[in-house]
């Protein structure tokens, strides 16, 4: 059995209100896909207990809420966006499936682990991760050109559906580093080596980081927009956590 | 190693299946089952051939999703273990390894080694479950219940649903499955409510899905990768007889 220290999170998920209701009317998301509860470190069970605390105590109300005060219009496939979202998705898989290169896909997943290892993995640098946020885009690039996608889209196809969710990886993967690359500082799980005490511990910056980061989606290939929403703390005071 | 794989490779539910035999030389016995048909499917993609579908997802042994039948045996040759965490350092170089999906009219073919096991969740739907309500549990004092009925009970839910007891059936019979869901609530004061009924509305429908019925052989325990008791399918068999002495009206009745 081979035992490696391994990142197993991403510490972040979908930003919702304290009704779980994503910023898009009756999208309820539960479990680790939002924010998780967590904080900036998960720790084992952290699935359980998310998933038990929101399917148990806040959806049944929450979403019992929604449905019984919510008044729902008949709505149609016809509507521009649903038209619009469909040729997206249709567009998508006939790309993905147009692919014939070199390279499978799973070769593209490890190069991509293997970047996000040595750049994104325990230890952070802002040198690494400039590196990083260089090198995954020409890979992204190389994935639309060189990957090979066989199959079809007409009957279970398990190559395209790892495709897509490489294709998802190579966007979520450097949108990890930019939001690890703008935190300047060392907090739960990441660890900025810059940002460090003189006995290598963790150095929180609670006068510029005592928010949580939301980014906003601005389109394929462009920057997205850092949104910030402060940490208030009325009955704990901030504190350093010393395994000592 | 090299190895001499036979698979089943069918195209769908409607179309028919075959063996197909691809060499996979240059193996690494520390690879998962699963890896060392990941290494095959690379290689077929890189040949542009169609790549082996088959379930597989965490890879941890939680759920028995991976299953397959391996040289005729529901996850593979160790024991209380499932696919997924079968390793090719229990197999020998040279060997020739026949892997083929779960085969039962219930569990339709998906794709080569992918089953639809809907069967299963539909057998849960029908009465799995209790009526207490979740959120709100009393104090544990305050419902005492014997250490030997909390023990067999846990031993029951360890069931993962993987249907390798169906596999290995000669009669494709989910009683192993049925049985274990009923006995880890049928244990306990808090399935007690729905007793009777449940346990003829799962027993329903499991017939309703085409599955065989029970004749002792017994195969069902010796492929469980939970080591699930045959003990729970003689439970089920009491709960079922005693259910069918109470009036069906009453039973549904008390189902509410």
């Amino acid at each position: 059995m081979r035992i490696y220290p391994a990142s197993h999170y991403t510490m972040g998920g979908l930003w919702v209100d304290y009704n779980l209701e994503s910023t898009i009317a009756g999208l309820f998301v539960a479990g680790e896909a939002n924010f998780s509860d967590h904080g900036a470190n998960r720790l084992g069970a952290s699935a359980l207990m998310q998933g038990l605390a929101d399917g148990y105590f806040v959806i049944p109300y929450t979403l019992g809420n929604y449905l019984a005060g919510t008044k729902f219009e008949p709505v149609t496939e016809d509507h521009p966006e649903a038209r619009a979202a469909k040729a997206d998705v249709e567009n998508r898989i006939k790309r993905l499936l147009s692919l014939n290169g070199k390279r499978t896909v799973m070769d593209f997943h490890r190069e991509l682990g293997k970047l996000m290892w040595e750049y994104c993995g325990m230890g952070r640098t802002r040198e690494g991760l400039q590196t990083a946020l260089e090198k995954i885009p020409a890979l992204r690039a190389e994935f639309w050109e060189d990957a090979i996608v066989p199959g079809v889209n007409e009957e279970l196809n398990q190559s395209l559906e790892y495709a897509g969710r490489v294709a998802d990886f190579l966007e979520i993967g450097e949108l990890m580093c930019l939001d690890a690359l703008e935190r300047e500082e060392s907090c739960g799980a990441h660890f900025r080596q810059e940002y460090q005490t003189e006995d290598g511990e963790a150095l929180r910056d609670d006068v510029n980081f005592s928010h949580v980061a939301a980014w906003e989606y601005t389109g394929e290939g462009t920057r997205p927009n850092r949104h910030i929403e402060p940490l208030e703390f009325e009955y704990v005071a901030l504190a350093t956590r010393s395994y000592k | 190693m090299n190895l001499t794989l036979h698979v089943w490779r069918q195209k769908d539910g409607k179309s028919k299946g075959q063996f197909v035999k691809y060499e996979a030389p240059d193996i690494s016995e520390d690879m998962s089952f699963l890896e060392m048909l990941d290494v095959v499917n690379e290689r077929l993609i890189l040949r542009r051939e169609d790549p082996i579908a088959f379930d597989h997802d965490c890879r941890e042994g939680i759920c028995g999703t991976c299953g397959v039948v391996v040289n005729g045996r529901a996850h593979g040759p160790r024991e209380r273990t499932t696919c997924c965490q079968l390793h090719m350092r229990s197999f020998r170089d040279g060997d020739h390894v026949w892997i083929e999906p779960w085969r039962a009219k219930a569990f339709p073919v998906v794709k080569d080694l992918i089953v639809d096991r809907g069967a299963f969740d539909r057998i849960i739907a029908a009465g799995g479950f209790i009526s207490a309500p979740t959120g709100s549990a009393v104090d544990a004092n305050a419902m005492p219940i014997s250490k030997e009925n909390a023990d067999l009970a846990m031993d029951a839910a360890a069931c993962i649903g993987c249907g390798a007891c169906v596999a290995a059936c000669p009669n494709a019979s989910a009683m192993l499955f049925t049985a274990a869901k009923i006995a880890q609530l049928s244990l306990l004061p808090q399935g007690e409510p729905e007793r009777w009924i449940r346990v003829k509305r799962m027993v329903r429908q499991m017939d309703a899905e085409a599955f065989g019925n029970c004749t002792n052989h017994g195969e069902c325990e010796a492929v469980c990768p939970k080591a699930v008791s045959v003990d729970n399918i003689a439970r089920l068999n009491r709960d079922y007889i005693r259910s069918s002495l109470i009036a069906e009206r009453r039973v549904e009745a008390a189902a509410g």
